[in-house]
């Protein structure tokens, strides 16, 4: 793998008021590398990305992406949030070209729309609102919405918690199979172990309140992932070994 | 709510209407329960309304006339009401330098209500379209500030995330997210500005005025002509309502994505 930094991090740290979240998280991500992050539910996985991005400033720590103190209107970024957020006011296919808008990135805009509706299997749906949409189309119109920017860096948190597990299958490979050909660097959340193997190039597990990094495993198990060869068992069950659930 | 049923409603509403009417009648000119001079039947209040339509007597102006008179007023105020309290609204409710230093005005000034200005406009301003205009607007600003400062400060916080990640600043953000979310609460204002200036410009005509339909009311109290009054009321009252019915309109073109 092509060894470039994307994001680096060094000793970020958060609190909120007297709770110390994220304790001196440091490690890098490398160009093109799909990073999953697990952890126990509520340790603090929202928390990092949200202050990786600035959306909470961190309370010390430096964070830099391609060497530079990470500005969201300079570089190229997207979030996809664990919590809902297409816009009700705004048709399926408007809430796609959000992104691209707000960039004022309008050359070939259109197609670029279309191919991002097509990867979620949305195109029949461009004209539909969210309130006539299911909560798993929704997620979807999300993931598209990111996709369409063609980020650098894409941010992913728990984006398939709502999709049915068929479909998952199917969306997951479809995204991996979009970010290795754009060489996009993405850091996934989850708290699905399952998830994380299948997905991942490397496995950041992460240790109870106050976070830190419990390991970094290495996931080189060769794509496309078979859930239940021996060696992907094995590597499940040493991470979730790993966790401390409460 | 099925089509059927809908009918059914439109049908009952229709006939009590007819029966609010048959009573009025029966109690007026029928058995005249009710003198005429205290409430005019309202075959009377359609002759009156005939009548009023051309002739000037006894109140100066013909009904048209009023009516043009009051909606130019309340249709000044109203507007400045709204062009200068939606935008003040929202910039109070993104930028917290401006809250922080508009608000206490704003807080003190809306706690005093429209027609407790009535009195200082008239010594102000006299009795002309100056001073009723700036009652109308005073009625039709205050609201317009709150339900868009509200609407603003209802932008849920996960929508500026999404436009804050794509690089959007806090002006292109506040277009493309906050102005839409809103979108229905400055409609609310605007409607709730509509009723209130529409009778803060009645009370201002009945108080100090030479026309417009409050005056007309005025008029049929000092002149003893119950008719006139209750014209003025019902004329006011489908004035008022056609009004709405617009602003509805117009918010199902503007306000997407409520799916009904
Ligand atoms: N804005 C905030 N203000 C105060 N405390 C917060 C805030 N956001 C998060 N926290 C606290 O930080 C801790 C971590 O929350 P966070 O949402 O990051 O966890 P998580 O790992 O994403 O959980 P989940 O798996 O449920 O998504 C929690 O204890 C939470 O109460
Ligand atoms: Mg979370």
């Amino acid at each position: 793998m092509n060894k470039k930094v994307k994001v680096q991090v060094t000793d970020l740290t958060k609190r909120f008021g007297d709770l110390l979240v994220l304790d001196k998280v440091s490690f890098e991500v490398y160009e093109g590398e799909f990073l999953c992050i697990v952890g126990p539910t509520g340790c603090g996985k929202t928390t990092f990305l949200n202050s990786l991005t600035h959306l909470y400033e961190p309370t010390s720590g430096k964070i830099l992406f391609n060497g530079e103190e990470v500005n969201l209107e300079k570089h190229n970024i997207a979030y996809i949030f664990q919590e809902y957020s297409a816009m009700e006011w705004l048709t399926v296919r408007q809430n796609v070209r959000f992104g691209l808008e707000i960039k004022k990135d309008y050359k070939n805009i259109d197609r670029k729309v279309d191919e991002a509706l097509e990867l979620v299997g949305l195109t029949k749906f461009a004209g539909y609102y969210p309130k006539q949409l299911s909560a798993s189309m929704l997620q979807r119109v999300v993931i598209a919405r990111a996709f369409a920017t063609h980020p650098e860096l894409l941010l992913m948190d728990e984006p398939y918690g709502q999709l049915d597990i068929n479909l998952r299958f199917k969306l997951e490979d479809e995204v991996v199979r979009l970010c290795k050909q754009t060489n996009t660097t993405v850091i996934f959340i989850t708290h699905n172990i399952e998830e994380a193997v299948y997905l991942g190039d490397r496995i950041l597990v992460l240790t109870n309140k106050p976070t830190s990094i419990k390991e970094i495993i290495m996931d080189e198990l060769p794509h496309p992932r078979d859930i239940a060869a021996p060696e992907f068992v094995e590597m499940r069950n040493r991470i979730t070994d790993l966790i401390k659930w409460w | 709510m099925k089509k059927k049923s809908k009918l059914k409603f439109q049908i009952i509403s229709i006939i009590s209407l007819i029966a609010f009417f048959a009573i009025w009648q029966l109690l007026t000119d029928v058995y005249r329960v009710i003198p005429s001079t205290m409430l005019p039947s309202p075959v009377k209040v359609l002759q009156t309304i005939g009548m009023k339509w051309s002739v000037k007597k006894p109140d100066g102006s013909t009904l048209p006339q009023h009516i043009l008179a009051s909606l130019q007023v309340s249709g000044l105020g109203f507007c400045l009401g709204a062009v200068i309290g939606v935008p003040l609204g929202v910039i109070m409710a993104w930028w917290e330098k401006a809250d922080l230093s508009l608000k206490p005005v704003f807080d003190f000034v809306r706690t005093i209500p429209p027609i407790a200005w009535i009195p200082i406009m008239i010594v102000l301003l006299g009795i002309g379209v100056v001073a009723k205009a700036s009652i109308v607007f005073l009625s039709a600003f205050i609201p317009c500030v709150i339900n868009s400062y509200t609407g603003i400060k209802a932008t849920k916080t996960v929508h500026i995330w999404v436009a804050q990640t794509f690089g959007g600043s806090k002006t292109r953000t506040l277009f493309k997210v906050a102005i839409p979310t809103a979108l229905p609460y400055i409609f609310t204002g605007l409607k709730v500005s509509l009723n209130s200036s529409w009778g803060a410009l009645v009370a201002a005509e009945m108080l100090g005025s030479a026309s417009g339909l409050g005056y007309m009311i005025q008029m049929g109290r000092l002149l003893s002509r119950a008719d006139l009054i209750v014209v003025g009321m019902i004329v006011i009252g489908i004035i008022g309502t056609i009004l709405s019915a617009f602003l509805d309109s117009l918010e199902k073109i503007v306000v997407k994505g409520e799916v009904r």
